[in-house]
């Protein structure tokens, strides 16, 4: 309170003191680790990364995405899925409720956005995971969208990413959500055959059921710093073994340390890093049909004006037949 | 036999006093009464019909968890012969919460994959109440591929409250180690039938429990969360568990409903406990008949229709976007 207002008669002090609560709404936002105000036009720019302690503020599925993929050519892929309470299930708030209340709140349907785009101009398949919408928990939809992005991956012939965050399986589904980890580690077995590439790129938190499944599953784990991952959440273990748990348990620094991850990577390098990695795990594989991929570096080229190697993607094409062998 | 009577078992548990008593007292005076006692067994089977027949979700959840229950090791012993406990992961520990092994069903050569709880407070904790730690799912891991290189089918036994939370297994990987065998499971060539024995607790259950064929012993239960950890974040109170039990519907005849099991093994009246030859049997009369069934499917066509059933799950609504 400034000395100013103290002076004010506290009659009409309350009005003014709301008044300036409200006014720095969607303008300023404060770092919940380090507590600098930030300015949100700034936050942005940064990619929701404090410029002062570059700690990793939460972002939602689809800030995400417009983060990682470029700019054109993105196509949402099971957009039309809903939940459904297939158990009638209710606490002390039915389930049916809580996803109205949560769609409502997000304008998602459920926690994971898939699209498929371009990352510098090579293809992908992308999925990412909205904390927000129920803890990022995963349900029927959840799984169902996965797999669709998987099999469009495979379909294309293109590498998929997934973003994680969530707190695990939706309770609320019960054997349904559960079964979930189940039918997302068997559809990425599909991708592993095809020889296509699987990056798990967890952000705070991945906990529980996502982490036992299809988090901790890529041919390369990716961790953004210091988040939270891990299968049992701390105040669980901290009740189980009766100790205090260790400084930096369960964060990502902690998973590399034991061999969880292979590599931490600053969200604002995303881009470069993942690119740059799959570019090299693709670099093996027989070129699929010719047509389509100078179709796409065509496109790639025009839209996005990236600076990506074009002509030796052709003349790689040129030189190798269809049906040759490495 | 010290039955270990449930709250709700209570006046079964008296009449069983009762009758003891009277047995008692029949060897000890040389008299006659055995239609006495005839009778009130009668009455006590009559009892254990009625209490048994309308058990609630949470009671069930009881029973799953009975201590008198019969655990893999058990089940092993009667069901199967000659046994081979192979032991370790090769990397780190061998793991008690889950024991593995050879053994023979009806004379053909199988693999054994259990999870195992302990009868008394010593084995209790060296079998880690049944919570697996890594090392047991990659222990499981290693003798599914051996299986799978034998042309071994794989029998497993799931009994767990779930994975252990603990540092240590935290720092050696829990989640993947769960995870990993979700994914090789998927894709194992051999048949593998996953029967749920007691309780099936979440992922530390479903680490072992994927397949072609999924069965739930009568009073087994098999949930995403123990119907406590559910009350305690969705009520905030541990004591609202009944009220999480119904609404998971984790118990046998709900996830058939469900449409997730091949089939319900039905236990003797009064439990598995009461009478481990009728479980086992049962059990193994069941086990044989999938066995069967899956030997003779052509490899390819068995895992087209595992990796079907697995794309299956799920419950949703799809409706067509508009552009």
């Amino acid at each position: 309170m400034s000395w100013f207002e103290k002076l004010v008669p506290s009659t009409i002090r309350t009005n003014s003191s709301n008044k300036k609560n409200t006014v720095p709404e969607g303008l300023w936002n404060k770092c919940p680790s380090c507590n600098a105000i930030l300015y949100n036009t700034e936050l942005e720019r940064n990619f929701s990364v404090c410029p002062k302690c570059d700690h990793h503020i939460r972002i939602n599925a689809r800030t995400r995405l417009a983060l990682f993929l470029d700019e054109e050519g993105r196509e949402e892929i099971g957009k039309g899925l809903k939940p459904v309470d297939p158990l009638k299930f209710k606490d002390s708030k039915r389930y049916k409720d809580r996803v109205s209340q949560a769609q409502k709140e997000t304008k998602e349907n459920d926690a994971l956005v898939v699209m498929q785009g371009f990352l510098k101009g090579q293809p992908i398949v992308a999925a990412a995971f909205d904390f927000s919408f129920m803890g990022g928990s995963m349900g029927s939809v959840v799984g169902e969208r996965f797999v669709r992005g998987v099999n469009r991956s495979l379909e294309i012939g293109a590498p998929f990413i997934v973003f994680t965050a969530s707190g695990g399986a939706r309770m609320q589904e019960s054997l349904f959500s559960l079964f979930q980890m189940t039918k997302t580690s068997a559809v990425l077995t599909k991708l592993s055959e095809a020889g296509l590439p699987y990056i798990s790129f967890m952000t705070d938190p991945t906990m529980g059921g996502v982490s036992a499944s299809l988090a901790m599953l890529g041919d390369i784990n990716v961790a953004e710093p210091n988040a939270l991952i891990g299968f049992a959440g701390p105040r669980v273990i901290e009740q189980t073994v009766r100790e205090k748990l260790p400084e930096g348990f369960q964060r990502s620094e902690f998973l590399q340390e034991h061999g969880a991850i292979d590599m931490i990577i600053d969200r604002r390098e995303m881009r470069e890093k993942i690119s740059d990695i799959l570019s090299m795990l693709m670099s093996g594989r027989i070129k699929p049909a010719v047509d389509t991929v100078v179709e796409t570096i065509v496109e790639t080229e025009i839209v996005v004006g990236q600076e990506m190697p074009v002509d030796v993607v052709v003349v790689e094409i040129i030189e190798q037949p269809e049906n040759d062998t490495p | 036999m010290d039955l270990k009577f449930l709250d709700f078992e209570q006046p079964i548990a008296e009449l069983e006093a009762k009758i003891a008593e009277l047995r008692k007292v029949e060897f000890d005076n040389d008299i006659n009464i055995s239609d006495a006692i005839e009778q009130l067994e009668e009455k006590s089977e009559a009892l254990t019909s009625t209490i048994f027949a309308k058990l609630s979700d949470w009671q069930i959840s009881q029973l799953s968890r009975h201590p008198g229950r019969p655990y893999t090791l058990d089940y092993i012993e009667h069901i199967f012969t000659d046994f081979q406990e192979l032991h370790g992961d090769r990397t780190y520990a061998d793991d008690p919460a889950i024991v593995c092994g050879l053994a023979r069903l009806d004379g053909q050569a199988v693999m054994i994959i259990g999870h195992q709880k302990g009868r008394d407070t010593k084995e209790k904790i060296y079998r880690n109440f049944g919570m697996p730690r890594p090392e047991g799912y990659r222990k499981a891991l290693r003798v599914m591929k051996m299986a799978e290189r034998f042309k071994l089918p794989i029998i497993c036994l799931i009994d767990t409250p779930g994975a252990y939370p603990g540092i240590g297994a935290e720092e050696r990987g829990q989640s993947e180690a769960i995870a990993r065998n979700l994914f090789e499971m998927a894709q194992l060539k051999t048949p593998v039938i996953c029967t749920i024995i007691g309780e099936g607790g979440s992922g530390g259950a479903l680490a072992i429990g994927v397949g072609d064929r999924l069965i739930m012993m009568e009073y087994s239960t098999y949930s995403v969360i123990s119907p406590e950890g559910c009350a305690s974040i969705l009520w905030k109170s541990a004591d609202k568990s009944q009220l999480a039990a119904e609404a998971m519907g984790i118990t046998s005849d709900r996830v058939r409903e469900q449409g997730f099991l091949d089939e319900v093994v039905r236990e003797p009246l009064g439990g598995a406990h009461r009478d481990f030859k009728t479980t086992t049997g049962n059990l193994r009369e069941t086990l044989l008949r999938h066995l069967a069934e899956l030997k003779v499917e052509p490899l390819d066509t068995m895992l087209a229709k595992r990796y079907q059933r697995m794309m299956s799950y799920g419950a949703y609504s799809d409706e067509p976007v508009k552009a």
